[in-house]
């Protein structure tokens, strides 16, 4: 394994991470080839890709103009023609010129082929807010992919995940989403040299607590995991899930935390109006209302563009204070600060 | 192959054949859809039939192809089984998708035939990476990627000129310039009419051809072919038609004139063929009504097959929403 500059042989960034799960795809299988903007000579915008064009060549990291539309088709072609192609779109935002393709195309084309056609194509993009770059290249879209039948939608958060969901969602037949959370390329931990591969399918417990839930994905994991430590301090242990997965939704682990906290916070960076926050509340009041103490609550992105401006960017995005006001709420109605 | 078209007696015949086989049977479908069998929308390809005919004669049974709603001519001609393809019009789980599709998604797997796209314009993207995966396998195939004028105005058009140029992969670009998407008329969609043109602005030849001529986009299609084949990237083929019937089955038509219809219905390419070749000494009357009768009773067989179909179970309404595994 090589490391990236400034880590230490025991750690490793996120970026680090998700570069070295491309290069073992392109190691393991000649079949995959990445290919998007700036990914090959520039070394990507997030530098997720950097050397893999000197170690691959043009063939297999492949730049490609600015038309998203048209390589994200054409992943989707060569996913149809037998190749596992990996996507990368630099932003969310930006994926919304390929929007025909993914929706029209690949979540529909395995079902009204009536089962004759597979696509296993993964598209990476980053997402999220907090670099200070506006309304254009901040928004948390990932909600509306879940959206879509036919499509996996992964976030990870950790670096672990980070560094082997790409192979499970080079495995699976369908479309596979990964949603890189801009905030966390630089982030630095340790990764467990006895995993080597993660599902695809669960979410999992980041944090064990007993008085409330704190459910999050992508960077709002660690606003979640500050939270709880800003209750831990108040004497309220949360248990916080990492989603991991968008679509299809892990509502089992969801439901057992719930059911075992009786109170839940879910943290979303999408607006709240129709988001994905919004599913997993209503399938909390569907399946599990019954074992709830309090209703479920919800921090979420502010409805507005992204702003510039640090401050109101901050005020914008669902903060640690956010969300352990909300649970404070739940857990202690009386003294909690709504 | 080769670019010469070699129009012997039964070559002649077989072009001929193939186009009433699609006339007939799409004259099958409207009484269907009448009788309300066939539900949705309906394309009609009358008057485009020298088109799939022409170009599907150019290509090999490896080759891809990417087509259009308008697509029963297509998949007619490109050999997609007629039994299925009815089976598909009337929804039943014996059609070629399950009754998944209908009229605007066939897809063959067998054939290669990717679909029966009816965003337009989306099935362009498609047809890159299709002939990009070919080629990266090592594949000597090309794809060829029908749609209609109409998909010209989309920015996936020039996208995937340019990415296909760009990369020399192996496409033959058909538009099927029936001068109409909808109601919409070329001249008034389009700053250029003159569709070939386009190609330039990608370095990619692009050649107009007679789209009512069967022989002329045959013999086009073979002399694109073979320069795709010989690794000198796509092609660009403009085929000039016209569609004699409404856009769908629910259309006023109040966009054109009666006379212009039937100005261009004397210039349909079955009329034109089989006129020439009766002009000419080169079928005989019986032998056209033996065609005739032959397509009939293959599309009657047709019909019996579709009607006898079943209905996919309701249980199975989620099923290939997600795949388990690739098909091989």
């Amino acid at each position: 394994m090589t490391l990236a500059a400034g880590a230490s042989s025991a750690t490793i960034t996120y970026r680090e991470a998700c570069r070295q799960a491309i290069r073992d795809a392109l190691l393991s299988d000649p079949k995959t080839f990445i290919m998007g903007e700036d990914i090959g000579r520039y070394g990507g915008c997030y530098a997720v890709t950097k050397g893999l064009f000197d170690e691959f060549g043009e063939e297999r990291v492949r730049d490609t103009p600015l038309s998203e539309s048209a390589f994200v088709g054409a992943g989707i072609g060569a996913a149809l023609s037998g190749m596992h192609p990996i996507v990368e779109i630099m932003t969310v935002n930006f994926s919304l010129l390929a929007l025909d393709q993914i929706v029209n195309n690949a979540a529909t084309i395995p079902y009204m082929s009536g089962g004759q056609f597979a696509v296993p194509l993964v598209i990476r993009m980053a997402t999220g807010g907090g670099r200070r770059v506006a309304a254009q290249h901040s928004h948390s879209l990932e909600g509306w992919y879940a959206h879509i039948p036919g499509l996996r939608i992964l976030a990870p958060a950790v670096v672990e995940d980070a560094r082997f969901m790409l192979a499970a969602a080079l495995a699976d037949p369908n479309p596979v989403l990964i949603f890189e959370h801009v905030m966390l390329y630089n982030i630095e931990a340790a990764l467990d040299p006895a995993v080597i591969a993660v599902d695809i399918d669960r979410a999992k417990r980041r944090r064990e607590g007993a008085d409330v839930t704190l459910i999050a994905y992508g960077n709002g994991l660690f606003r979640a995991l500050a939270a709880a430590d800003l209750l831990a301090a108040d004497g309220i242990a949360a248990e916080v899930i990492d989603l991991r997965v968008l679509r299809p939704l892990d509502t089992a682990t969801i439901l057992a935390s719930v059911a075992k906290t009786r109170r839940v916070v879910i943290v979303d960076e999408g607006w709240k109006s129709g988001s994905l926050a919004a599913e997993i509340g209503m399938r909390i009041a569907e399946e599990g209302f019954f074992d709830l103490d309090a209703p479920p609550r919800r921090v979420c992105g502010r409805e507005v563009p992204m702003p510039y401006a640090p401050h109101l960017e901050d005020a914008a995005l669902p903060q640690p204070a956010d969300i352990a006001a909300a649970a404070r709420a739940l857990v202690r109605p009386a003294t909690g600060r709504p | 192959m080769s670019a010469r078209v070699h129009l012997d007696h039964a070559h002649r015949h077989h072009l001929l054949r193939q186009m009433i086989r699609i006339r007939h049977f799409e004259a099958k479908c409207v009484e269907l859809y009448q009788a309300q069998k066939i539900l949705g929308f309906l394309h009609l390809y009358d008057g485009e039939e020298a088109v799939s005919v022409g170009i599907m004669e150019a290509l090999g049974p490896e080759d891809a192809v990417v087509a259009t709603y308008r697509e029963h001519g297509q998949a007619i001609a490109r050999g997609v089984g007629m039994d299925r393809l009815m089976a598909e019009m009337l929804g039943m789980q014996e059609g070629c998708c399950r009754g998944r599709g209908g009229s605007m998604h066939i897809f063959d797997a067998k054939t290669r035939f990717y679909g029966g796209n009816a965003i337009v314009g989306g099935g362009l993207p498609l047809a890159v990476g299709i002939a990009l995966g070919d080629k990266m396998q090592g594949r000597n195939t090309l794809t060829a990627c029908f749609f209609g004028e109409g998909a010209v105005d989309e920015g996936e058009f020039h996208e995937s000129m340019n990415l296909a140029a760009l990369w020399r992969l192996p496409v033959l670009f058909v538009c099927e310039n029936n001068l109409y998407s909808m109601g919409m008329a070329l001249a008034r969609a389009e700053a250029e009419t003159d569709i070939a043109r386009k190609a330039v602005g990608y370095r990619m030849p692009g050649v107009a051809v007679d789209g009512m001529d069967v022989v002329a986009v045959e013999s086009a299609a073979r002399r694109a072919v073979d320069d795709i084949r010989a690794g000198g990237g796509p092609q660009f083929l403009e085929c000039r038609t016209y569609r004699l019937r409404a856009h769908s089955m629910f259309d006023a038509q109040a966009y054109r004139s009666k006379e212009e219809i039937e100005t261009w219905r004397k210039k349909g390419p079955i009329v034109r063929f089989q006129g020439w070749l009766q002009d000419s000494g080169l079928i005989r009357p019986d032998e056209v009504t033996g065609i005739e009768a032959e397509a009939d009773a293959e599309i009657a067989a047709a019909v019996a097959f579709a009607e006898a179909g079943t209905l996919e179970p309701v249980e199975e309404l989620e099923r290939f929403v997600t795949m388990d595994r690739v098909p091989t």
